[in-house]
């Protein structure tokens, strides 16, 4: 009974998730296709979760649902200005319903290759997937060495300690990430704050949502840090709920965020990288690059985690406010506007 | 009750479904937003379901969509606002009871960060 | 036994109200109406899964996490509906222009 109930769920899960992906890019309207991608973020979560990851579906709750949400409906937003700025009677009303984008459809000559590319990948991800032989993968090896790793949670003990080079590189190229954004700032713009002027009316509802949720969310983020050691959680969940704190505490008008030559918050966004770097070197002094020696392995772990949390969450909010704009320079007009 | 909950875990999904129509067809940008917001609120009954029929431990993930399902919604009212980053609620609304005899915002401005 | 009779008759309950909100969303006419269905249905339908499940819950941890998904939602929920309502409105008010201008204003697009 419980076995039909469960494939039942899987098949309605699987359909929905392939009729959210195809109507996504599908649709004209470019907002209802950044709406059914948030839908498709719920629902892989949900999927995440059916296979047991329950650490990957607490980061795409996070990261799909909340913060690239976010990202997205702005970019459409600005996109939609654009527009209306380019024509010549703009209707002046501003918002999405102005001149909502719509997808324009590409020359043939563009069409077929990345039909024939799209295609081709996911032959080559079917093929790979069944021919893999069905045996229990790292499971095995992990488990044996779980003990002298200093948490029982074996992934944050994968993350953090037998692959932690995969994770010191993810901390940089996040970085990396936010200094592109950076980039395209215009040259007189640069020490600014990031994004336009958020305002909200006093003690309205969004300026009222600010003051409550913060410490909700912040409880909720330290909880998922320090509990990954044990349970579901980790760095990166934690840092991304902390994140879109902060991005909320921001838009509703109740902080300015930081100038990007300001050296505090330059200070909090490489204090992460550089930690987990630092203490990779110590070990290498003792040894091995990035050895953790299993005396003081939790202790050290939870260490790095706290700095990756840190300058997670500034480099996730930073990203979504986009680079430094003077309120002058209309919503769009970066560098390649003059 | 692992069946049942299962069960329920699936005709909720479908009626989740009903939001792809929604997201579709709505007109208005804030009938799409509407659609996700009920995605939003369904995925967290449908995570508390799975949760309740295998791990416990998922409630963490049901706790993290009903925090940040509000986000989008939020960017989305901003994006719609005059200058792209106010409030709604900073605009003068004639309330269609009383004919534009009131109106919705009382004087002050906003509450502005420098 | 009782607990899990509580749980079936609470849960599907709160299925019903989940139903009742996606046919509001899908049927009502306009904008404003639909935003009621969303909220009032869907987050009462929460509340009565999350009362179900409360039953079947295996310490006090789970069931404080639960109130806790509860007492969110509930606050999202109505911080979201009041904003996109407002945003709604105010873009209906700025379509369609006043009955005190006499004509001009602005042109619907």
């Amino acid at each position: 009974m419980t076995g039909y109930a469960a494939t039942g769920f899987d098949l309605v899960l699987a359909a929905l998730i392939l009729a959210t992906a195809g109507l996504a890019i599908s649709v004209r309207d470019l907002f209802a296709a950044v709406v059914f991608f948030i839908v498709y973020g719920i629902f892989v979560a949900l999927a995440w979760l059916r296979l047991g990851a329950i650490d990957v579906a607490l980061t795409e709750a996070a990261l799909g649902a909340g913060l690239t949400g976010v990202l997205l409906i702005g970019a459409v937003a600005r996109l939609a200005r654009n527009l209306v700025e380019r024509r010549p009677e703009g209707s002046g009303e501003g918002g999405l319903l102005a001149a909502p984008p719509v997808s324009r459809a590409a020359s043939p000559a563009a069409r077929i290759p990345a039909m024939l590319g799209s295609a081709g990948i996911s032959a080559v991800l079917g093929w790979a997937f069944l021919a893999q032989p069905a045996d229990e993968g790292l499971r095995g090896p992990v488990a044996a060495n779980l003990a002298s790793s200093g948490v029982t949670n074996p992934v944050t003990a994968v993350l953090l300690n037998f692959r932690g080079w995969d994770t010191l590189l993810e901390s940089v190229v996040l970085l990396a990430a936010l200094t592109g954004v950076w980039a395209l700032a215009r040259d007189e713009d640069w020490g600014l704050r990031p994004g336009l002027r958020q305002h909200a009316r006093a003690a309205g509802v969004l300026a009222t949502f600010g003051r409550l949720l913060p410490p909700f969310g912040l409880l909720l983020g330290v909880y998922l840090v320090w509990v990954g050691a044990s349970r579901p959680g980790g760095a990166f969940q934690g840092g991304t709920v902390l994140a879109a704190v902060w991005l909320l505490v921001m838009m509703a008008g109740l902080m300015a965020p930081p100038r990007v030559t300001s050296p505090r918050i330059r200070a909090v966004l490489i204090a992460g990288p550089l930690l987990f770097l630092a203490i990779g070197l110590a070990g290498a002094l003792a040894g091995t690059f990035l050895a953790l020696p299993p005396a003081v392995a939790k202790w050290v772990i939870l260490l790095i985690e706290s700095g990756l949390t840190l300058s997670i969450a500034a480099t996730l909010a930073l990203l979504v406010l986009g680079p430094p704009q003077s309120p002058a320079t209309p919503a769009g007009h970066t560098r390649d506007r003059p | 009750m692992t069946a049942w909950l299962l069960l329920l875990a699936a005709l909720l999904l479908l009626s989740l479904g009903g939001a792809l129509w929604r997201i579709w067809r709505g007109p208005d940008p804030a009938d799409r937003m509407m659609a996700a917001q009920l995605a939003g609120t369904g995925g967290v009954g449908t995570v508390l379901l799975l949760a309740a029929a295998s791990d416990w431990r998922m409630l963490d993930a049901g706790l993290v969509l009903a925090l940040l399902a509000a986000f989008a919604a939020i960017g989305f009212v901003k994006a719609q606002s005059a200058d792209g980053t106010g409030d709604p609620e900073e605009d003068e609304v004639p309330l269609p009871d009383d004919g534009g005899a009131g109106s919705a915002t009382p004087g002050g401005a906003g509450s502005d960060a420098r | 036994m009782l607990a899990d009779a509580m749980t079936v008759g609470f849960t599907a309950t709160g299925l019903l109200f989940f139903l009742a909100g996606t046919a509001g969303i899908i049927r009502f006419p306009d904008t404003l109406s639909r935003l009621h269905a969303l909220t009032k249905a869907d987050n009462v339908g929460l509340g009565l899964l999350i009362a179900g499940l409360a039953f079947q819950a295996p310490d006090w941890q789970s069931l404080g996490k639960l109130a806790l998904i509860w007492v969110m939602a509930l606050i999202a929920a109505g911080t979201t509906a009041q904003l996109v309502a407002r945003s709604a409105a105010v873009r209906q008010s700025r379509r369609t222009p006043p009955e005190a201008a006499p004509q001009g204003g602005r042109e619907a697009p």
